[in-house]
């Protein structure tokens, strides 16, 4: 504040020109001199407004010149309501993920909308019912549910029946048929579609049967669980019509579509390094969820469980914890890896990497377990000159973020994206030396919610902005990213188009995460041969 | 109203009106600079509240509507609180609604041992912090008014009078 002060000097101005003394009722110059003595401050002021607007439009329209970024907020395809034919789906998989991906599709099961109506009595913050009863309708109903937990597989049939998002005390809709083995509900002529959230040992048998038998497939991540199967499954996919989404629903993120934009536009300069992180440090990150009281042999159907992959005895601890054994999982790769290697592959297509030499080990979850909890991968691109670095941990959650690093300029990208001039930039030098672009203040930044993207945040802005921040954006309306994903997936259906996680992009994702899985546990540097398509 | 005021020697009211022209200075560019942000809302501060009223001040911004109002009211409040303290008009008025505006954020943000914010402060605040001596300065303002002698009010009041 106290820089001001030099302009206001101006008030004492009027001191005792005072002429004419009519000092009654009638104004004398006196009165009118000493009455507006201040406004000249206003004059200043409006002046002082004037030359910092010019400052601040001119640092835009240079750095937004020299980046040649829209100014628009992106615009990706927005379904809404789903318009056309009625599409009938069976789930398959009812676990923590398949109540989730059901939930997006707009059946919650009763017990979750009471508890999200009593949250919002006790805590008028907690928004998750409006907003939830906000989700557009996509037209779908629910048909068949297979779980091989009894209790689950009844909490499926709950869900699927509320098509009206009540409660428990709400008015249901038609129960959908329960199925134990999920071929039965694939030969069901009143399903035409599939969500698949299984473990990943299941993942390519099921999505190879639906595709057999021309039902639309939508696929938790990791794709497959093995190198053979994601050849499988891409053959029987493309031999098929169907409409096959890998659930990487991060594809749905806007800040994802203006960091292309800034790829495009080479804003970075040359990039040869981007590191992806993974940061948890809970059991529930680590993948010991916990079991539930009901469960065991009379409840679960084990030997189904089992059947695509190496037998085991009974273990409640193998069916709820899957993820923890390569048995069943597919590890850090496949169940975290692939979510930042897609965004990756979303935002610069990089395909499969040339090579892949992967360490880690169990350092910190002693239970058992046979996929590592700390894990690092090197991928290279030597036709990129590029390198791409991943690294994974179960036991910290300290945020290394994501960073595309280019001699130009770096991007940290999350639910935000900021991109930093590097101080040392060829293409920037000028501006930096004439202090048009501060290499510690963004030359780009993007916070979803806002009503523009802009080249210049304020501070505050910034300290705001990466907080807690779990839904992206449409029009400045939050959404579930997860919906957007299954609605593209269901317009693409209607619509007879592929969505933006094909098989395609679902082929490089499987084969990047399991050539680092072979590199750890073979314990050797694996190679992709491009040519012959193969993993040597 | 108060027309007759006190009698301020000149080095007195020189200090009082300059005084009054920074507070409304600073008022009154809070405003603007509110105003020609595109992407301002009071939402995030009122989230980022604490202490015994953070509760309050979070639930103002749970309804979308609400917001807009809030919102409004802090940009043209404090503009209009900035101009009658520059100009000197209804500074009396202007002074009391500046203190309760300020009282708000105060009350939303109070220094308090064991509260944090993730808004950014440029000093080190225990109880007391800028606002709190804001809300003084103009309650200084008030008692001592000087709008009826430099400043508008020397019209409006001699008018009516």
């Amino acid at each position: 504040m106290s820089d001001k002060s030099d302009q206001n000097k101006s008030q004492e101005q009027p001191k005792n020109n005072s002429p004419k003394t009519n000092k009654k009722n009638i104004i004398s110059r006196r009165d009118m001199l000493k009455s507006l003595a201040t406004v000249p401050v206003l004059g200043a002021l409006a002046y002082g407004v004037y030359r910092k607007q010019q400052y601040k439009k001119f640092l835009r329209q240079n750095i937004l010149t020299e980046t040649d970024m829209s100014h628009g907020t992106p615009s990706p395809v927005y379904f809404g309501n789903a318009k056309g034919d009625e599409l009938r789906i069976g789930i398959i998989g009812y676990g923590i993920r398949g109540e989730q991906l059901m939930r997006a599709l707009g059946f919650p099961h009763p017990e979750t909308i009471d508890s999200w109506k009593q949250s919002a009595v006790e805590n008028p913050q907690d928004k998750r019912y409006q907003f939830y009863m906000n989700q557009p309708d996509l037209n779908v109903v629910v048909n068949g549910v297979c779980d091989l937990f009894d209790v689950r597989a009844k909490r499926a049939m709950e869900a699927g029946a509320n098509r009206n998002r009540q409660g428990t005390n709400g008015k249901m809709g038609k129960m959908p048929k329960k199925y134990r083995r999920y071929t039965d509900m694939l030969d069901a002529s009143d399903i035409d579609a599939v969500i698949v959230a299984t473990p990943d040992h299941w993942h390519a048998q099921i999505a190879i049967d639906a595709a057999k038998r021309g039902k639309h497939v939508y696929l938790e991540k990791a794709m497959t669980r093995t190198v053979d199967e994601t050849f499988q499954l891409r053959d029987a996919v493309k031999n098929s019509n169907i409409t096959f989404q890998l659930g990487h629903q991060g594809r749905q993120t806007e800040s994802y579509l203006k960091a292309e934009e800034a790829i495009n536009k080479n804003v970075l300069g040359k990039i040869n390094l981007i590191q992806l992180t993974t940061n948890r440090n809970s059991a529930n990150g680590a993948w010991v969820y916990p079991i539930h009281p009901e469960a065991g042999p009379d409840t679960i159907d084990w030997k189904q469980f089992i059947e695509p992959t190496n037998n085991h005895s009974f273990s409640k601890e193998r069916f709820f914890r899957w993820r923890c054994w390569w048995d069943y999982g597919t590890g850090l790769a496949g169940d975290l890896l692939t979510h930042e290697y897609d965004s990756i592959n979303q935002i610069m297509h990089v395909g499969i990497p040339k090579s892949a030499m992967a360490s880690g080990g169990v350092y910190f979850w002693k239970d058992g377990r046979t996929v590592p909890d700390v894990y690092q991968v090197t991928y290279d691109y030597p036709d990129r000159d590029l390198t791409m670095f991943y690294s994974g941990t179960l036991a910290s959650q300290k945020d290394r973020g994501k960073v595309i690093m280019g001699h130009d300029a770096y991007m940290d990208l999350g639910q935000t994206m900021q991109i930093y001039a590097d101080p040392n930039s060829t293409k920037y030098e000028e501006k930096i030396n004439k202090g048009i672009i501060k290499p510690d203040l963004p030359i780009y930044s993007y916070v979803p919610g806002q009503k523009g993207v802009d080249a210049v945040t304020s501070a505050t802005e910034q300290y705001f902005a990466g907080r807690g921040l779990l839904y992206t954006y449409r029009g400045g309306r939050r959404v579930d990213t997860t919906h957007l994903h299954i609605a593209e997936w269901l317009h693409g259906i209607r619509t007879n188009k592929q969505p933006s996680c094909n098989i395609d992009r679902g082929f490089e994702e499987a084969i990047t995460a399991h050539m680092s899985t072979i590199s750890y546990r073979e314990n050797r540097k694996v190679y992709w041969d491009e040519k012959n398509e193969k993993v040597i | 109203m108060d027309t007759k005021g006190s009698q301020y020697k000149k080095h007195q009211l020189t200090i009082l009106v300059v005084l009054r022209l920074l507070m409304g200075w600073y008022c009154l560019y809070e405003g603007i600079a509110k105003l020609i942000n595109p992407n301002w809302s009071a939402a995030p501060y009122l989230m980022d509240s604490g202490g015994f009223m953070a509760g309050f001040f979070q639930s103002l911004t749970s309804n979308p509507e609400l917001m807009q109002v809030i919102d409004i009211l802090n940009i043209w409040g404090l503009m209009a609180i900035g101009l009658g303290l520059i100009l000197g008009f209804l500074t009396r008025i202007a002074s009391i609604a500046g203190i309760v505006l300020l009282s708000l954020y105060y009350l939303s943000h109070p220094p308090l041992v064991g509260v944090d914010y993730a808004l950014p402060t440029e000093g080190n605040y225990l109880w007391v912090n800028k606002t709190l001596i804001e809300i003084f300065v103009l309650a200084v303002l008030l008692v001592f008014p000087t709008g009826d002698k430099i400043g508008l009010d020397r019209l409006v009041f001699k008018k009516s009078s």
